[in-house]
């Protein structure tokens, strides 16, 4: 996936913030004139309940973080994904569905076009959407319904999309099935029409372009594009941004703002993502264990919040915009400045760079970098996908070998070392990484995966090694007493725990960490972050924090170096970085993070739509 | 598009030297002498001598094989005493049994194994993705069953098991056809295809299996897929869901398939020809290797890895072409 | 602290992978697993004890009985099927009235000696060559990619019956056998251990173990070698009967070991001519081979799936008739892997 947006696809979306304002009683017909009488909502859900019996997956994008909404196994027991949930959205209001994973939000969303119809999932409770009952309709019945008033978008452009049509002929076969007596002519201009809408620049074009021709924005263009094409009322968009950068996030967005505000259709958008929300919905309902925790207006929610897990939530949601409070990694300066010398250099990267591929396909992943880390300092990484961001770390301890450039550590040259000359080495350059699944290997222990450093450090005396790994898993929140279980007992967060523990156990100086956070729940994500800050304030361990996620970074870090395209663009210190960016792409990625605040939110929308 | 079927094919012309040289190492340089071979049992050494002289078996290998390949490339000539014998490019040598040239005996049998395999690939494609994707769409239905066992019997059979029941069943105790014997396309279609019609469903029962296994796979994979999911939440019918999106999806493998089946066929269906008489490329081989025919040998050897070659780089750019994806990578 | 299994519970494709005890339990429970293994050890025992038995039925595999078959009809077996009787249980071979009991049994050892040696000879190659791509440096797996690329595209039983000609007569056959049919498709199992190897060396848990101080053997043998054992197992159960039938084509095509040693497919040739006259000498031998082919199909599925709950059983056993289970997702791949064994036509 590409990182960036090709030029000429933006820019749609600014001219349509007016009709936003112009048509106010669209957007908000909660307050409708009195002695009319009161229009069916849009979708009104009423004690729905959805269980996956064993076996059965729950809805395939409901599994987006670590761990998914659904038990495995070979057990009969079913899975509650959700629980008597009620709600109503009103015609042309938006309403986000926020939860973490296996809160049930997706199965929610799949349950208003009753997409588990035939899926073994049990269902129960009533569903009306556009004046549909989409459980009693017949297929004939739930097919108008689907696509022609109620359109969905999908989580992964690429996947959603059929690879082997063009994506203009895909929309004219959903417009045709709702639409039978258009030709087919009419049917492709109205998907070139479409597409152009959703600023596809040279739709005519692109439309016969196939998906994988596409960049992953663009994907998610074309597909809003298919759900505009037949005009609904109601657009169920699920986690439409998660698998984007945040500028591509952004832009978006403020489509979809821009859509709603021309067609005034309804909106129900499920996300991960509490910044995502803040900016694009009228209400928001916070889920939990399949069941409605808070539902209320967006700006009460976010800003105050009443129940317990919302504020909990909204605690642990790192933020761009704030000055750090010093819960996170920076208690460590004071250390640094403490050993009086301002030098204390610990690993230096000089010109470093990294090829990949043969002769014909050569890349370049990270060209000419130099950073340097001193000790017991943390220095965030940031860049969106591909900008070479994991290239440099796992350079960094030589799991990668850099093409050219050196790389020095405490002053000796180790960038050239062979694996032999390596070794005294290796243990105080380790590494955390991102997927916690991968990160372990599946046939061994925990307690012995943490043990295998020190046994391969040669330390054979075994009540000694159980004895340390017993010290680290306690030092990282674990029970020693689970020594002997395996990974795939454990939650992600207590993974990355491990996996934190094996990194320690070399007793390392340095420690990479490669969004270590990025595939956790954000309750969970805070919880890491905090034991990774702990632990570097308790050995004094210099820190380079890989991210994509600003706030998260802001967060944690010393000093910030932003990546672009395998170069570092932008490097100084968080406060410099975060608030008196200099490169225009640092600019262009703090405009682009969605904040808490609805009103902020808006603001920057217009900002981004002036700009 | 063009640029990659030029890569796949200069691969295909690598490979195919690459095959020329092992060949030629294996049969004619490693073990066994040549010349006793070419000459007969009951050949003096005198006699063997000779012969060892009219086919260059003195002079050094690379020399040999250098003539090898002119002879593939330009034709050459063997001077046998005193007649010299003119073998036509490709040259691939001469017989030892009767000194005609190979690639004659090659280009006289090669209609026959062309009529089985090409009727036979229409039968089973039929077959093959017909239950493939029948038992994907009936997923977890006693159709699905009762079709699984039966590829399950398709793939677990030789052909000349299925073959000789086949012979008993329609010939011997039914006596509803005759005793397969080849009659050419051109001379009588109606009794060409006849004859063939047991040998095709013999090969046909076989390799169906393999290809409903595919299909029902391949379905099944696609159906899982996500772009599945938005279609149906478009509303659009199942039925088209599956004919328009999930069989597309799933027929490039089937097409490529295909193409290298046919590839490994055209170097003879050995068993099928053997058990059922007829005279194509497989029976040539399996009578050449009996009577140590190296040349013939060599020439089929030859001939069939050519064929498999070039079906492979068929099937990669037909995959290609089916599956625009591929071509990227 | 939280227990394990508190926060969030694991999506079904991270099911763990089997351990021992947790093989033998599901292995058990399918009774397609147990009668296929029940069969191929009484097949197994037969053939260990063809000797025995023949003894114990007073007849051997090699004399001629020509008081029991018909010359004047042409050699066909004298009484009817074959020429069942308390002396030949299965009666006799037509033309020279072999024993047939005794050259099935012996043809069993023949069929299974030949079709395990092989298997054995091409999982070692597979393995080997495999793990050599696998984690050797670029040029090695380029070298040897290529090189079994070029060795893929031959027509496997075309050259074995052609390197049949060029072997000295005196070269034992059932060796010969082993070695022609192990050496020449050996790749299948080489590509399946260098993909996994090459997988394997991605994910972060190797990484780890070599930021860790792991030496490369260490590395092999902790984190590699485990999680390749199971798609070897399984890819070599499924080579069993494709060899088995290898063997029988062999022999069809009067290649195979040599006479007066008995094979089922040389009967099988032999009975192209006898098959209107003396059907129960097809039915005999192609019987025998097709269950063992068939069990040693079936159980070969069954292991693949008991190692490995993600994987499906291709043959749809023990999958209850009604229950959905989740299709895989679709990776793109070679069609070539897809074709997982040359048909033998």
């Amino acid at each position: 996936m590409t990182s960036e947006e090709p030029a000429g696809t933006t820019g749609a979306a600014p001219d349509l913030l007016k009709p936003d304002l112009l048509k106010p009683d669209l957007l908000k017909p909660g307050r409708s004139v009195p002695g009319r009488p009161q229009p069916d909502p849009l979708v009104e859900v009423r004690d729905l309940s959805v269980a996956f019996p064993g076996g059965a997956g729950a809805f395939p994008a409901d599994g987006g973080g670590a761990g998914g909404g659904d038990a495995g196994g070979e057990g009969p027991a079913a899975v509650q994904a959700v629980d008597r949930l009620s709600f109503s959205l009103a015609a042309g209001r938006a309403l986000g569905i926020v939860g973490e994973s296996g809160s049930g939000k997706s199965t929610v969303a799949a349950a208003l076009l009753d997409l588990h119809r035939g899926t073994g999932a049990q269902v129960s409770g009533t569903v009306r959407v556009a004046g549909t009952d989409v459980r009693a309709a017949d297929e004939r019945e739930l097919r108008r319904l689907r696509g022609g008033r109620a359109a969905m978008v999908f989580q992964d452009p690429l996947s959603s999309l059929d690879p082997y049509y063009a994506i203009g002929d895909q929309i004219a076969e959903v417009y045709r099935v709702h639409r039978p007596d258009v030709s087919r002519r009419a049917a492709r201009a109205r998907a070139v029409e479409v597409l152009e809408r959703v600023g596809i620049a040279d739709a005519p074009r692109r439309a016969r372009s196939r998906p994988h021709e596409f960049s992953g924005g663009m994907r998610q263009r074309a597909l809003l594009a298919m759900a505009l094409a037949c005009e609904p009322r109601l657009l169920i968009a699920d986690e439409p941004t998660t698998a984007l950068d945040v500028t591509v996030q952004a832009q978006i967005l403020d489509l979809l703002h821009g859509l709603r505000a021309e067609t005034g259709m309804g909106l129900l958008l499920v996300t991960h993502d509490l910044g995502v929300v803040a900016g694009s919905v009228d209400e928001v309902l916070v889920m939990r264990g399949g069941r409605a925790v808070e539902h209320g207006p967006v700006g009460e929610v976010l800003l105050a919040p009443r129940a317990p897990y919302t504020k909990e939530l909204l605690a642990a949601v790192p933020r761009v915009d704030a000055q750090p409070d010093g819960r996170a990694l920076r208690g460590t300066r004071a250390g640094r400045d403490g050993d009086g010398s301002g030098d204390g250099v610990l690993l230096e990267a000089v010109g470093l760079r990294r090829e990949f591929g043969g002769r014909r396909h050569r890349t370049t992943a990270v060209d000419e970098v130099s950073l340097t880390v001193r000790e017991g300092e943390t220095v965030g990484l940031v860049g969106e996908s591909g900008s070479g961001k994991t290239t440099l770390g796992r350079m960094l301890v030589r799991l990668l070998d850099p093409t050219a450039g050196t790389l020095r550590y405490r002053g000796r040259d180790i960038g050239t070392l062979g694996d032999r000359q390596l070794r005294p080495f290796r243990s105080e350059l380790q590494m955390v990484f991102q997927d916690p699944v991968s990160s372990l290997n599946p046939r061994r222990s925990i307690g012995e995966s943490v043990a295998d450093p020190l046994r391969a450090a040669g330390d054979r005396d075994d009540a000694r090694v159980l004895r340390r790994v017993c010290e680290l898993l306690e030092r990282v929140g674990l029970d020693p007493a689970w020594y002997h279980r395996y990974p795939h007992e454990f939650s992600g967060g207590q993974r990355q725990r491990v996996g934190i523990a094996r990194a320690l156990a070399p007793g390392p100086r340095l420690l990479v960490c490669d969004e270590p956070v990025s595939a956790l729940d954000v309750t969970t994500q805070a919880q890491v972050v905090g034991l990774l800050g702990e632990l570097q304030r308790e050995l004094g361990l210099a820190l380079v924090f890989i991210a994509h996620d600003l706030a998260v970074v802001r967060a944690v870090s010393d000093r910030v170096a932003v990546m672009r395209g395998g170069r570092i663009v932008e490097e100084g210190s968080t406060e410099e970085v975060y608030e008196r960016p200099r490169h225009p792409y640092t600019k262009g990625l703090l405009a682009a993070v969605p904040v808490l605040d609805p009103e902020v939110s808006a603001g920057r929308r217009a900002l981004r739509a002036v700009a | 598009m063009t640029g990659y079927a030029l890569r796949r094919l200069g691969g295909g012309l690598l490979v195919l030297f690459l095959l020329t040289v092992a060949v030629y190492a294996l049969f004619y340089v490693a073990p066994g002498d040549p010349a006793k071979l070419a000459c007969g049992p009951r050949c003096n050494p005198g006699q063997i001598q000779q012969v060892r002289e009219r086919l260059e078996l003195d002079a050094p290998v690379l020399t040999q094989y250098l003539h090898f390949l002119q002879g593939l490339v330009a034709g050459r000539d063997f001077s046998s005493g005193t007649a010299v014998l003119h073998c036509d490019a490709p040259c691939l040598g001469l017989s030892y049994q009767n000194s005609s040239p190979v690639t004659e005996l090659l280009a006289d049998r090669l209609p026959v194994t062309a009529s089985l395999a090409l009727g036979s690939m229409v039968l089973w494609l039929l077959l093959g993705v017909g239950t493939g994707l029948l038992s994907a769409l009936r997923r977890g239905g006693t159709t699905e069953r009762v079709l699984t066992g039966l590829t399950l019997a398709g793939t677990a059979t030789p052909v000349f098991i299925t073959g000789l029941l086949l012979l008993m069943v329609f010939c011997a105790y039914l006596q509803w056809l005759p005793f397969p014997s080849y009659v050419p396309l051109s001379e009588d279609p109606e009794q060409w295809a006849w004859n063939l019609l047991l040998p095709w469903t013999a090969l046909a029962l076989l390799e169906s299996a393999k290809y409903a296994r595919l299909t029902r796979s391949s379905t099944l994979e696609t159906l899982a897929e996500d772009h599945i999911r938005t279609f149906r939440a478009y509303g659009v019918r199942e039925r088209s869901v599956v004919t328009r999106h999930a069989l597309r999806g799933a027929l490039p493998p089937v097409i490529a398939l295909t193409a290298l089946d046919l590839g490994t066929m055209f170097g003879g269906a050995m068993l099928t020809e053997e058990l059922f008489g007829l005279p194509g490329i497989g029976q040539l081989l399996v009578h050449s290797v009996r009577v140590v025919d190296l040349p013939v040998v060599v020439g089929v050897v030859l001939g069939t890895g050519a064929a498999v070659i070039v079906a492979n780089v068929v099937a990669d750019v037909l995959h290609a072409l089916a599956d625009r994806r591929v071509a990227l990578t | 602290m939280t227990s394990p299994q508190a926060d969030a519970a694991l999506p079904p494709h991270e099911v763990t992978p089997a351990r021992k005890g947790t093989v033998w339990r599901r292995l058990r429970q399918r009774p397609a697993a147990v009668l296929s293994a029940a069969v191929l050890i009484v097949l197994v025992l037969l053939a260990l004890g063809a000797p025995l038995l023949a003894a114990l039925e007073g007849q051997d595999p090699t004399t001629y009985h020509d008081d029991l078959i018909d010359s004047a009809r042409g050699g066909v077996p004298l009484g009817s099927y074959g020429g069942i009787s308390a002396d030949h249980w299965l009666g006799v071979e037509p033309g020279t009235g072999r024993d047939m009991f005794a050259r099935l049994l012996y043809g069993a050892r023949v069929s299974l000696l030949i079709a395990l040696g092989a298997t054995a000879v091409q999982v070692l190659i597979g393995v080997v060559v495999g793990l050599a791509a696998g984690l050797g440096n670029r040029l090695a797996d380029q070298v040897l990619s290529r090189f079994t690329e070029v060795l893929t595209a031959l027509p496997m039983l075309v050259i074995a019956i052609s390197l049949t000609a060029i072997v000295p007569a005196d070269f034992p056959r059932p060796l010969l056998l082993v070695l022609v049919i192990g050496l020449l498709s050996w790749f299948g199992t080489s590509r399946i251990v260098r993909a996994r190897t090459l997988a394997l060396k991605k994910l972060d848990h190797v990484a780890a173990a070599r930021l860790g101080g792991a030496g490369p053997l260490r590395v092999a043998r902790r984190e590699l070698l485990p999680s390749l054992a199971a798609p070897v197992i399984t890819y070599a159960a499924v080579l069993v009967p494709g060899n088995i039938v290898v063997e029988a084509s062999l022999s069809f095509l009067g290649i195979g070991v040599r006479p007066p040693t008995a094979s089922w497919g040389q009967m099988l040739s032999t009975a192209t001519t006898w098959f209107r006259a003396d059907p129960v000498y097809v039915l005999l031998p192609a019987g025998f081979l097709l269950v063992t082919v068939l069990a040693f199909t079936v159980l070969g599925d069954v292991v693949r799936t008991a190692l490995d709950p993600r994987e499906r059983s291709r043959l749809r056993i023990g999958t209850r008739a009604g229950r959905k289970e989740k299709p895989p997702k679709k990776e793109k791949h070679d069609v070539r892997e897809k074709r997982e064994k040359e048909a033998v036509v």
